[in-house]
């Protein structure tokens, strides 16, 4: 049984029709890269599989784990693996990091059947994962992502995908914004990471990432939809010739079938 | 075929959570000695011989009576009730067995030790939180007084009201009424005329009270309007931290509570007035029943960098009507105001602050936090007034508002008066909908709608919190947890 697999996704948000039909199937172990312009659809993807509702989905549907993905509340989702590192972390003021994770974990081995960690053996584990994304100590005593600059936003994201153990993770743009430092220690963070058991959906808008976080799969999305899938390849030669080369041929596409 | 609206949005969870229960609510069963309904000039006449008052006072309790007569109840805030008939209350009710006072804890009728168990007030010694002083004041009466004894050894004077006007008559004439006058306002004059018991505390020159000092006030008896009146004196370079919690049982009926509080400190001496407000709020569905809390609280820094700080949590109340303010007459002196206000259900606040600046140098500071979940409305009322003399006075104001969910309301009026041109001025305010976004990237963690709106708020609250002593930020903490939960299915 694959891990995730949409079909036919149609997803809208009042009149407009952003994903109009996406397939996409993922299986545990691999890395799936989703690029594609702006505007084409990717964070309606992927905060579509995170439960956000105020998005409409019309026709289609969503399995995880062989399950009707879209009956499950959000927070029930992220306690059964799926995690979203966000294109834009929201911030709350005046709760700590720290605090906000070790709610977040504990909410998670809570359903896992898992005792709750106390705050010293929390700590400790934390500690483990922070060194793994290079994270700064205060960043852990800093308010959830308030006044983190774009680079600690997106780190810290990672940081919290690896202390949360995610079953599926998906990374929407993590990479924008990153010098190529911090992008190196967020490709090392998810490398480190990949796993027979664990998936990962990597969003990106450039190539760049892909030279560090070499995907099993490459699929461009163009205006709502799946135009291209491919081995990793695909990623260079996009690069290459840019998302226009695709999207002159989906216009003939559609040409040729009017 | 799968709909997104199978999902329970997030507006419907935030309403669940806010319809909670009163948790405070249960009624205690004791004899009560209770004054039939009405007020006149008897009424007072029976107050002041109730409590074998002096002459002068129950002068001043008629002057104050006769004052009200003539005032009209405030108008401008913005908070809506039916009309409040003030014969139908009743001004005088104490527990039977207390009539001739408890001498010490052990006369105290186990129902009420019971009731205050109950509320978490640890009222005997043993279950004390450390170095926390408790009067706890039922109804009209102060039924129990802590740690008198240590604190006597160091000469703080800590005890009921009605004690000290017979112990300490003339500290209390010297100070009754100096910081909130005898007719100030219509309730300030009501209390002025019938107030019953409360809290007197006196600190000597340059110490630096051993203890928190706690007041609990409970309103037990149906019918029944509270009165209490607090007079805190700190002397030359003393320090004193107090805080006052409330809870009354569920009622149908409006139950009024008008306090007056009076703070006055001298040259370098710093008071921390902490208040954690619980009062019962009414019922969230129907908006029936709950406490009208009108209360006047000010306090004068008097002397050269003298400090009050005041900090509330105001959870409780249908209605309150409160700004606790700060005169900063002496040189170099400091008024604080933190706040966190909270309207849930059909529970209306209008609250802030007023800080007037008279001395030199003078500086004040303004957190306000409201909240507003249900159909509650929050105000922040809040007045900077720079007088001419306040050669660089500084306030800076934030006042900043959440709303949970959609049928609640924020509004906020602040006032600024500057008559000296030295005066450096700063003032933030903001509104924000519990972010759907903040919501959605705790879900997104794993943490549930409820979890996320109690980590949200506390966040929110988080500056303010830090101001109450360690033992109250906790409670505070629970409190608001409490109050903004809800039956998340
Ligand atoms: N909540 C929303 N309300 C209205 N339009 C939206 C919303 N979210 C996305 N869109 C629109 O849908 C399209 C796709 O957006 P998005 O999924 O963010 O694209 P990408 O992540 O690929 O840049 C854009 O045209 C965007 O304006
Ligand atoms: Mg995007």
């Amino acid at each position: 049984m694959s891990l995730l697999e949409i079909k036919n996704l149609h997803v809208g948000v009042k009149d407009a029709k952003i994903l109009k039909g996406v397939d996409l199937t993922v299986n545990r172990g691999e890395v799936h890269a989703i690029m594609g312009p702006n505007g084409s659809g990717k964070s309606t993807l992927a905060l579509v599989l995170a439960g956000r509702d105020t998005y409409e989905i019309t026709e289609g549907e969503i399995l995880y784990k062989g399950e009707d993905l879209l009956e499950v509340a959000p927070e029930e989702r992220a306690r059964e693996g799926l995690f979203l590192a966000f294109q834009y972390p929201v911030e709350i003021p005046g709760v700590s990091n720290v605090y906000f994770l070790k709610a977040a974990l504990n909410a998670i081995r809570k359903h896992r059947g898992q005792e709750e960690l106390d705050a010293m053996d929390f700590l400790t584990y934390v500690r483990e994962k922070m060194a793994l994304v290079k994270m700064d100590e205060t960043l852990l005593n800093r308010p959830v992502n308030e006044g983190f600059s774009g680079g600690e936003k997106k780190r810290n994201e990672i940081f919290h995908m690896a202390v949360l153990d995610p079953v599926l993770a998906v990374l929407d743009e993590t990479d924008s914004g990153l010098d190529i430092d911090a992008l190196k220690i967020v490709a090392d963070g998810v490398n480190s990471l990949r796993s027979e058991e664990r998936a990962f959906i990597i969003i990106t808008h450039y190539q760049r990432l892909l030279n560090y976080i070499v995907p099993d799969v490459v699929h461009v999305l163009l205006d709502g939809k799946i135009v291209r899938t491919g081995g990793k390849e695909l990623a260079l030669e996009l690069e290459e010739k840019g998302y226009s080369w695709l999207e002159g041929e989906v216009h003939e596409e559609a040409v040729a079938h009017a | 075929m799968p709909e997104t609206a199978t999902l329970v949005t997030d507006t419907e969870l935030l309403e669940q959570h806010v319809a909670q229960e009163y948790k405070a609510g249960f009624v205690t069963d004791i004899e009560q000695d209770t004054l039939p309904p009405g007020l006149d000039e008897d009424t007072v006449r029976f107050i002041s011989a109730k409590k074998a008052e002096p002459e002068w006072l129950l002068e001043w309790r008629l002057k104050a009576y006769r004052d009200w007569l003539e005032m009209k109840e405030p108008t401008w805030a913005n908070i809506k009730y039916d009309p409040i008939d003030y014969q139908s209350i009743s001004y005088y009710s104490a527990p039977k067995s207390a009539s001739d006072g408890p001498q010490s804890l052990d006369e105290v009728d186990p129902e009420i030790l019971a009731t205050y168990e109950k509320l978490g007030i640890p009222l005997q010694e043993q279950k004390f939180l450390a170095g926390v002083a408790v009067d706890a004041v039922f109804d009209s009466v102060s039924v129990a007084t802590t740690y008198k004894d240590k604190l006597a050894e160091v000469g703080v004077i800590f005890c009921p009201m009605s004690e000290a006007v017979q112990e300490h008559p003339e500290l209390v004439k010297k100070y009754l009424g100096t910081v909130v006058p005898r007719n100030d306002n219509f309730f300030a004059a009501l209390n002025s005329a019938v107030f019953s018991d409360g809290s007197f505390v006196y600190i000597p020159e340059g110490v630096r009270c051993p203890m928190e000092l706690s007041t609990y006030f409970r309103m037990n008896a149906l019918n029944t309007g509270q009165f209490e009146r607090t007079l805190i004196i700190a002397e030359k370079g003393s320090y004193v931290s107090y805080l006052e919690g409330c809870t009354a049982p569920m009622r149908d009926q409006k139950q009024l509570h008008a306090a007056v509080v009076e703070l006055y400190a001298h040259e370098t001496a710093t008071i921390k007035y902490s208040t954690v407000q619980n009062w019962y709020p009414g019922d969230v569905e129907t908006g029936k029943g709950g406490i009208y809390n009108f209360v006047t609280k000010r306090g004068i820094a008097a002397g050269r960098a003298a400090k009050i700080s005041w900090t509330q949590v105001e959870t409780g109340s249908a209605i309150t009507w409160k700004y606790p303010s700060v005169i900063l007459k002496g040189d170099d002196s400091v008024g604080e105001f933190y706040s966190v206000a909270v309207s849930k259900g059909w529970q209306q606040a209008d609250t802030g602050t007023k800080m007037i600046h008279v001395g030199k140098n003078t500086t004040s500071t303004i957190i306000s936090k409201g909240i507003s979940a249900g159909n509650g409305q929050n105000t922040y009322r809040g007045g900077v007034k720079i007088l001419k003399s306040a050669d660089g006075a500084r306030n800076f104001s934030q006042c900043d508002s959440m709303l949970l969910g959609d049928k609640c309301g924020a509004h906020t009026f602040p006032y600024i008066d500057v008559q000296n041109p030295t005066a450096q001025m700063e003032h933030e305010a903001s509104t924000s909908k519990i972010g759907e976004d903040q919501l959605f990237y705790c879900n997104s963690r794993g943490i549930d709608a409820e979890d996320a709106v109690s980590l949200i708020v506390n966040g929110f609250c988080k500056e303010v919190f830090k101001e109450l002593p360690m033992e109250f930020a906790v409670e505070a903490r629970k409190l608001l947890e409490i109050s903004l939960e809800g039956s998340v299915g």
